[in-house]
């Protein structure tokens, strides 16, 4: 499904005199359709510039990113025109770290149902259920569905990001560290979701923080740095 | 998917020009005035393409061509050189069937229209939103009037329902009914700001560009207009130029991102991928700014 061949990415910081900063090199990994790939590796050794990079936030210095796409056949994500990233970010590649950065002044229940409408063109009330189905069963309070996230707090943030990166059951979902800092009732929550979204044929790339937690939701583990 | 319009070696200059401006101006030199002969090189070989329903943004400091750029495009200003095409399938294209080669997905050059047919063009294809609200609405018209003197610069006759699409539009960016008839001098500046886009809108555009449109009203009114924006944009399937300074609301509205310096554009990509991985010297300078 997807395949890293060789991927360096190194930053040059023109205001601090051309200085170079090399984020990852070399890192080359393959996974197949509804796998769940774990990215490991000590903190700085480059996790989620390969994220990123898979993601097109961030350009590929060198190297490959190979994704057999369901609309626009096989493709480089490091090269493809940017037309053709926004679209795949549309239909298929979905993205979740651990900050929520959701557009101001929405409510919670919409920040869910928008990926929903727009990305799997149902109605507006089908949209709802599942959104509101989705922000129960994470444990968010139904007083909050129409209120702003950006007033909630730290974990109820979390919550509607996962609500929102999971609703719309994207083909290829890159998680930068989802569960970081939610109780342990919380992460056995989102774990079972994930498990229940790669059963619906979604692809995974993933770091957790929590050896113990890479270990039982992957099915295998690349190690950088 | 075919870009809905293409933009290629757009460039305007005031003054004579020299063979040495080309080479004399730029981001590297840090001025788009040639020292050689005295010109102003505003824009200088811009090319890119808008796509259908998407938002693209341009940003960069005063004086880098942005807004020179927006006039070029909606046919104020004159290029010194340059082509702007359109697709076939753009509203409006049936005004100009012979502008079509029999083949072509795209018309010919649209910067080398006659005057008539530009502003036939620009009634059935464009709207615009200026920083300054002087410059889109006439003050001392009514409201509905500024509307209804769009619509019939894009061939409207019937007063009963120019009235009703006057009042339709003020409804959908919150302008109370009761108000149509009062003069935007009457208004504050958000306010005026939101009839400015009722105005740009009713001739149901499919490109409508944003030039600073939020600089200068205060924070609350400020996110008043970019939601109203945001709505408006996924009702109508607009595309959009929106040219801001503000890397805050370019984030907000804008897939892709155009930096502008001295006249050229000199970095375009996903709006993330330039506020997070900007490569340009002066789009880290930019993103290192921001407050």
């Amino acid at each position: 499904m997807i395949t890293v061949e060789n991927l360096t990415k190194t930053f040059t910081l023109h205001i601090l005199g051309d200085k170079k900063i090399e984020a990852c090199r070399d890192v080359s990994f393959r996974v197949p359709p509804a796998g769940f790939l774990g990215l490991a590796g000590p903190s700085g050794a480059g996790k989620s510039t390969v994220l990123k990079c898979m993601y097109r936030t961030y350009l590929a210095g060198s190297g490959a990113i190979r994704y057999q796409s369901a609309t626009h056949g096989m493709v480089d994500l490091a090269t493809l025109p940017d037309q053709a990233v926004i679209d795949i970010r549309h239909r298929e590649m979905g993205y979740v770290s651990q900050f929520l950065k959701v557009i101001p002044r929405v409510s919670a229940l919409n920040v869910v149902m928008e990926p929903i409408v727009s990305r799997n063109g149902v109605t507006r009330a089908v949209a709802r259920k599942r959104a509101t189905s989705l922000l129960e069963r994470l444990r968010i309070p139904a007083h909050l569905f129409d209120a702003y996230p950006a007033t909630f707090s730290g974990g109820e943030q979390q919550r509607v990001n996962i609500a929102r990166a999971v609703s719309w059951q994207p083909r290829l979902l890159l998680l930068d560290e989802p569960t970081a800092s939610l109780d342990q009732d919380s992460v056995g929550i989102v774990l079972d979701i994930l498990k229940e979204l790669r059963q619906e044929g979604t692809t995974m790339i993933g770091i957790f923080h929590d050896a113990m937690l890479l270990q039982s939701v992957t099915d295998s583990v690349y190690h950088i740095g | 998917m075919q870009p809905l319009i293409r933009i290629r070696g757009l460039t305007k200059r005031f003054g004579s020009g020299c063979d040495r401006c080309l080479a004399a101006t730029g981001p590297e030199h840090d001025t788009n005035l040639c020292p050689h002969c005295g010109s102003v090189l505003a824009c200088n070989d811009l090319s890119f393409d808008l796509f259908p329903g998407e938002a693209l943004g341009v940003v960069g400091e005063s004086g880098s061509g942005k807004s020179t750029l927006v006039r070029l495009l909606h046919f104020e200003w004159e290029a010194s050189a340059g082509s702007m095409d359109v697709h076939r399938s753009a509203a409006g294209s049936h005004l100009l069937a012979e502008m079509f080669p029999e083949n072509g997905d795209y018309s010919r050059n649209l910067l080398l229209l006659s005057h008539f047919q530009r502003r036939q063009m620009r009634n059935a294809l464009m709207g615009i939103v200026y920083q300054n609200p002087h410059l889109g609405l006439r003050m001392g018209v009514s409201s509905g009037g500024n509307i209804a003197e769009r619509l019939l610069g894009a061939g409207w006759r019937n007063i009963a329902k120019m009235r009703q699409r006057a009042a339709e539009l003020l409804e959908k960016t919150e302008i109370p009914i009761q108000r149509m008839d009062e003069p935007p001098a009457n208004f504050s500046g958000g306010m005026q700001q939101r009839v400015q886009i009722a105005k740009a809108l009713s001739n149901n555009p499919m490109i409508l560009f944003l030039d600073e449109v939020t600089t200068g009203l205060d924070l609350s009114v400020q996110a008043r207009v970019l939601d109203l924006i945001r709505n408006l944009r996924s009702e109508f399937n607009l595309s959009m130029l929106v040219v801001s300074h503000d890397l805050g609301v370019i984030n907000l509205l804008c897939q892709r991102t155009m930096v502008m310096k001295a006249g050229h554009i000199v970095e375009d990509g996903l709006t993330d991928q330039i506020l997070q991985d900007p490569q340009h010297r002066y789009t880290q300078l930019l993103v290192a700014s921001q407050l």
